[in-house]
């Protein structure tokens, strides 16, 4: 409840704060319109905007779906197999070297302008993140716990690769799992980064086109619509995964957003 | 409100794992307890040699204490031991039944090392999970019943106290049947009264097993070994063994322990001065 409150009083302070600055300004509308003005847009173009959001998320959804599977399939293989992460982290690294800005282009030159870039420039933000923490949280087992895991393996003969899936299973997967969380947190902020930035440099959907579109005919109102949209759908998203992640790991006592 | 560690509790406990009944519950599982004879020429850490000649006879069936101070190299004999260092050579560990060692050791740590997620329940359950054994359920049911916890086995470590913890840490030891336990510092993170208590019921559900402990504590040491060892002076030697007598655990308030705890501290190096 008191979460919900503090929300209201930030939103409405930061809405009362543009309204203040627009009636003090009397800036023309298409420069910075007003919170009302904004407002009346969504009513008014809901159906446009509404069929635009359905893009973003759809991308946004596929993006981190994808991605933090594979950041997932990433962390355990190269959690499993040493050898592979010498290999392996340069080119992650890379990867997240290179600003997704810069290969935008040429996704969009190589993917076309549909929905597929957009989902691999979000895959590609989404998957270090999540590669990255599981990966710390896999290695982070407490060394006695291994220890200890080890000493009640050896009492029973098995195969090596049932022995590695069971203490995976049962010890270091779930020790690991607060980690991951965290990993998918910052991947849920950050894909509507990779979506976005995606249909600005080329598309014929999507919130970010809306909004290079009205940019483009001075519709200052229609961008800031969209924008609002977008920043209401991020943080929307954000509060669901959290919530969910939280529930998933009720034993690890996390702070709240 | 935290009923750990309650007289009514202790009894309860104690009731259950009288050392006869122990004996008529588990016979049929227990396997003969196996003695154990340990000879290390030389434990080494980062290169350097720090313990020499360490010769370690485990009676069977019977509790061996290596006191010493901290940082003495007590945690890596027991990890040489465990086989998690590499033995050094003409160092040998040889079994009173002749069969090689591994596979047949269980450990406790002085942390619980309790899965944070899982109930007490799962917790004991663990060993057999990772074996990819059917977990057997009645065992665990009735060794949280003997440490006292019959009314937390659907607890998660975050809703126990510290005794509790290692009750269930203690449990899950005993799980397995091993034929060696290694106990490393067990009850050193606990307030004095609930490290009475465990001490007590570690004693108990020990009892005809062949356990070797480490510890820093005189105390401790008198209280529950059969056997006692003491690793101290520069460079650092092992003591030759100090035999007790009478059954564990041991009172503490006795004239034989206080004239033995004198004598330990001796060997650990405390003059007249200290005192």
């Amino acid at each position: 409840m008191s979460r919900l409150f503090r929300i209201t009083v930030t939103l409405g302070g930061l809405l009362s704060i543009w309204a203040f600055i627009t009636w003090v300004t009397e800036l023309p509308k298409f420069i910075l319109p007003s919170p009302l003005l904004v407002f009346y847009k969504i009513i008014e173009r809901y159906d446009t905007i509404a069929e635009h959001a359905a893009t973003t998320a759809i991308e946004i959804l596929l993006g981190l779906a994808i991605g933090i599977s594979l950041g997932i399939l990433s962390a355990l293989t190269i959690s499993t197999h040493r050898q592979v992460k010498q290999w392996v982290m340069p080119v992650l690294i890379a990867s997240q070297a290179i600003p997704v800005f810069a290969i935008a282009p040429l996704l969009v030159l190589w993917l076309d302008y549909g929905i597929t870039s957009k989902v691999v420039m979000a895959t590609l933000i989404i998957y270090f993140p999540v590669t990255v923490n599981f990966l710390d949280g896999l290695n982070r087992t407490a060394p006695a716990w291994m220890d200890m895991a080890t000493l009640m393996q050896q009492q029973r003969r098995s195969f090596r690769l049932m022995k590695t899936y069971r203490i995976y299973r049962f010890v270091r997967v779930p020790f690991a799992l607060p980690a991951l969380a965290s990993g998918i947190r910052i991947a849920t902020a950050v894909a509507p980064i990779g979506a976005v930035v995606g249909e600005w440099v080329g598309s014929s959907s999507g919130l970010g086109y809306l909004m290079l579109h009205s940019n483009g005919r001075m519709q200052t109102d229609l961008l800031f619509a969209a924008l609002l949209t977008l920043t209401l759908m991020s943080i929307s998203l954000f509060y669901l995964v959290d919530f969910l992640l939280r529930i998933a790991i009720k034993w690890h006592a996390d702070q709240t957003y | 409100m935290v009923v750990d560690d309650t007289t009514s509790v202790a009894s309860q406990a104690t009731r259950h794992i009288l050392p006869q009944q122990v004996a008529g519950d588990t016979d049929a599982t227990l396997p003969e307890p196996i003695g154990v004879q340990i000879n290390l020429a030389n434990i080494s850490y980062n290169d350097q040699i720090i313990l020499e000649n360490i010769k370690l006879n485990l009676e069977p069936g019977k509790t061996t204490c290596l006191l010493g101070p901290s940082g003495v190299g007590k945690t890596s004999i027991l990890k040489t031991i465990a086989g998690f260092l590499a033995l050094s050579p003409a160092s040998s560990i040889e079994t009173s039944d002749g069969d090689p060692l591994q596979g047949r050791i269980s450990y406790m740590d002085q942390s619980d090392l309790l899965l944070p997620w899982a109930s007490s329940l799962d917790n004991v359950l663990i060993s057999a999970r990772l074996k990819g054994e059917r977990p057997d359920f009645d065992k665990a049911n009735q060794l949280l019943d003997q440490v006292g916890l019959q009314d937390k086995k659907q607890a998660i470590p975050a809703e126990l106290s510290g005794g509790m913890k290692q009750r269930v840490a203690l449990a899950r030891t005993l799980m397995d049947d091993s034929p060696l336990v290694l106990v490393d510092e067990p009850f050193s993170a606990l307030d004095a009264i609930t490290r009475h208590r465990l001490q007590g019921l570690f004693a108990k559900m020990l009892h005809n097993r062949t356990v070797l402990m480490i510890t820093h504590d005189p105390m401790e040491a008198l209280r529950i070994g059969h056997h006692i060892f003491v690793l101290s002076g520069n460079p650092v030697l092992l003591s030759p063994d100090l035999k007790m007598t009478g059954a564990v655990p041991r009172d503490p308030a006795s004239e034989t322990l206080r004239q033995r705890y004198e004598l330990i501290l001796s060997m650990l190096g405390m003059t007249r001065d200290d005192r």
